[in-house]
């Protein structure tokens, strides 16, 4: 095992406290002088903070449903990927929950989403939906790495006393209790399925069933949400495992890659087909307000967000990569860092334009002030602030990459039986 | 309420003598003794029609002094007597409504300006913005001008998506935002069609003034008004640092609070050209039911099915 002696994991390190500290100005600002630094307001009520949101949970989802592929489905060959696809998830959780929270009016009053849930919302449901996937993800995570944190318990160092803290005295490793563990986990995992696609549909459903916002409203907005999320999932999973994954340069780490890369490839040509769709009919059915929001996308001020760097960087370039250089893990690896990073620009582009178009003509010059415009750019504290949900994510990554035995592949030999 | 040896109890008219407080004792005491001159002829009329002489609601509240009623008096006495009529029937009876003359809407933005000096808006808070749409081409151009308050939908869509129930549909059609139970999440803006809330992210117009402690401008003198309470739904919200309402979604309440004083809203009451009227739609004898029911009224977006309760003259 070199866990540790891995460079990638430690420029990882490097780039995440760098970004965690960028990200700990912008929190004080936010924390310290409230919204009043953010360029979100009354009429582009959501902004950066709501797309990384979205496109963290999305990863999330999509993570998560990888796992699944493991625990519920055992496609053997994605074996010991597990572990660190639900590691993935976690950390991806986390931070979008802290992207969400930090975008709250009253941060004191998130309780209330939970305690005074209102069922007619979809976001109500899906404050449940997270709860739910929080807690299960937390146990699926416990159950699969528990052997292995018993085994790691007599380690120096952090890892060894994280690993024993972390057993809570459970430290049966006999094969009845380790089989019993993959039950459990195949179990949580079929539940997480459909909870997976509940929750992330629900946050799809939030847009869609805006009645008010035409681009937002279409029974396609939930089915893009969720498909988008499986695809930028997996296609974050193939550039972590590349690189952080268990044994690598191993023959079992290259077909794990050329698995993902053929899972990926599937997923972008779907979701591009679903997104040709959207758009194209969004702009055939010429409903004024709907095709000013996809001439936004398109046309307006920030077309090249999506030309440049949506299509450009996260279609076309992993596109060729992934069918040209299918049989290289590094080039797969290479097209699932274009896809999962550049998908921020599809949350945005999602969220933005939806809210950019004036509801009423006049709108726009009837009254002034902060907030009360439909021209958004997240400002220098939304920008510090999304590094610092990111980064916190990253951190939740690396710390369970490097002090938890997520890369390793004993127990392996252990199967459930038929 | 003016105490005369003579006649105990005289109605007197109260708006007279407060737009009028620079008139000399004469001129007083002539509108004074007008006033008990209608009261003594009128009697029965006043009896019959003029039921807005009552003191007191049921709850304690003082209703304003009204003159007579006579004919070609302004729309703003009519409207209050609309109002006091309506707020002496149980409020689930209430249905207020405000009905905009577009033909009248100058664009003199004086109801937005009075309502945010009414509601001490912060920046970024707006009630009732006008909006101004310039119409048809050189040389028959004109522009339009729709006063944009809270249409306090029958079916309001902000209402549904809520997460924590902290907004709702009144007996009286008002829409009702609970500050204290706001999480402000924003999703309501985004599900209203007409953007009427807006979200107060906590500026203050005295931001980066300079100090100045005992100036007529500077900070603290700024602040002494910012701080001051505002009365939305009819609770008190003094102004503090992250407290609501900063950090809530704010919108246009019909100036609740002064309706249920038998106060018309602000915007009513400071519209130069009276274009802005305001009543319980359920009473047939109101002004506001009297307007709706003409056929050049329309309402914004009616194809959205919220059913708003402002309606517009064309």
């Amino acid at each position: 095992m070199n866990q540790t002696n891995n460079s990638e994991l430690k420029s990882l390190w490097k780039f995440t406290i760098v970004a965690f500290i960028i990200g700990l100005i912008g929190l004080s600002d936010r924390l310290i002088n409230g919204h009043s630094n953010a360029n979100y307001g009354s009429y582009v009520p959501w902004g950066l903070w709501v797309a990384g949101y979205i496109y963290l949970i999305g990863l999330s989802a999509g993570a998560f449903v990888m796992s699944a592929l493991v625990y519920v489905f055992n496609v053997k060959v994605l074996e010991k990927i597990g572990k660190i696809a639900l590691l993935t998830a976690l950390a991806t959780l986390i931070g979008a929950l802290l992207s969400i929270w930090l975008d709250l009016g009253h941060m004191g009053r998130v309780w209330r989403m939970v305690v005074h849930t209102h069922f007619g919302s979809v976001m109500g449901w899906m404050a449940w939906l997270y709860g739910f996937y929080f807690i299960l993800l937390s146990f699926e995570f416990w159950y699969a790495i528990r052997a292995d944190l018993v085994k790691w318990s007599d380690k120096p160092g952090i890892a060894g006393k994280l690993s024993k803290f972390l057993t809570f005295g459970s430290t049966d490793v006999s094969k009845e209790s380790v089989v019993k563990d993959k039950k459990t986990l195949k179990i949580l995992g079929s539940i997480g399925i459909p909870l997976a696609v509940a929750f992330h549909g629900s946050v799809g459903a939030i847009f869609g069933s805006v009645g008010a916002r035409p681009y937002w409203n279409s029974g396609l907005t939930p089915i893009i949400f969720l498909i988008g999320a499986f695809l930028s999932g997996a296609a974050l999973l193939s550039f972590v495992v590349y690189y952080w994954g268990p044994e690598r340069g191993s023959e079992d780490h290259k077909n794990v890659i050329l698995t993902i890369g053929k899972i990926v490839l599937g997923l972008l040509l779907f979701d591009v087909l679903l997104e040709y769709a959207e758009i194209t009919i969004g702009l055939w059915s010429s409903v004024p307000s709907e095709t000013e929001s996809l001439k936004l996308i398109i046309f307006g001020q920030y077309w090249w967000v999506f030309w440049f760097i949506h299509l450009g960087l996260g279609v076309v370039i992993p596109l060729i990569l992934l069918v040209k250089g299918g049989k290289s893990p590094k080039g797969i690896a290479i097209a699932g860092f274009l896809i999962a990073l550049t998908f921020i620009t599809v949350r945005l582009n999602i969220v933005i334009p939806g809210l950019a178009v004036p509801e009423l003509e006049g709108l726009k010059t009837a009254f002034t002030g902060p907030g009360l415009t439909f021209d958004y750019f997240p400002s220098l504290m939304e920008w510090a602030v999304f590094i610092f949900t990111m980064s916190a994510g990253g951190l939740v990554f690396l710390i369970g990459r490097t002090f938890l035995p997520v890369i390793e592949v004993s127990n392996q030999e252990f199967e459930v039986e038929k | 309420m003016i105490e005369n040896k003579e006649n105990k109890n005289v109605d007197v008219p109260v708006e007279e003598i407060t737009f009028n407080k620079q008139l000399d004792r004469s001129n007083f005491l002539k509108k004074v003794g007008g006033g008990i001159f209608a009261s003594l002829l009128l009697p029965g009329v006043l009896s019959k029609n003029f039921t807005a002489v009552a003191k007191q609601l049921d709850n304690g509240v003082e209703l304003p002094k009204l003159p007579p009623e006579k004919p070609g008096e302004d729309v703003i006495l009519r409207m209050m007597r609309d109002l006091q009529r309506a707020l002496k029937k149980p409020i689930a009876e209430r249905k207020w409504t405000m009905v905009i003359d577009l033909r009248k809407c100058v664009g003199c933005d004086s109801c937005t300006i009075s309502c945010a000096a009414e509601n001490k808006l912060p920046p970024g808070v707006v009630y009732r913005p006008v909006l101004k749409e310039e119409i048809g081409t050189y040389p028959n151009v004109s522009e339009r001008y729709i006063p944009r308050p809270c249409m306090q939908c029958s079916k309001p869509p902000c209402v549904d998506v809520c997460p924590v129930s902290a907004t709702w549909k009144r007996e009286d059609s008002i829409v009702e935002i609970d500050y204290e139970q706001c999480i402000g999440c924003r999703y309501c803006i985004t599900a209203c069609p007409y953007s009427a809330r807006t979200f107060d992210a906590g500026h203050n117009y005295s931001d980066g003034a300079s100090d100045g402690a005992n100036c007529l401008v500077g900070k603290q003198t700024t602040q002494k008004y910012e701080v001051e309470p505002v009365y939305d739904y009819g609770k008190q919200w003094p102004r503090e640092k992250d407290e609501s309402p900063e950090g809530n979604v704010r919108k246009c309440h019909f100036c609740i609070h002064r309706v249920e004083k038998g106060l018309l809203p602000e915007c009513v009451v400071s519209c130069i050209g009276r274009a802005t009227y305001f009543g319980d739609a359920n009473d047939q004898k109101s002004l506001v039911a009297e307007l709706i029911g003409k056929p050049n009224v329309m309402r914004l977006k009616e194809e959205m099915g919220t059913e708003p309760n402002v309606h517009y003259l064309m």
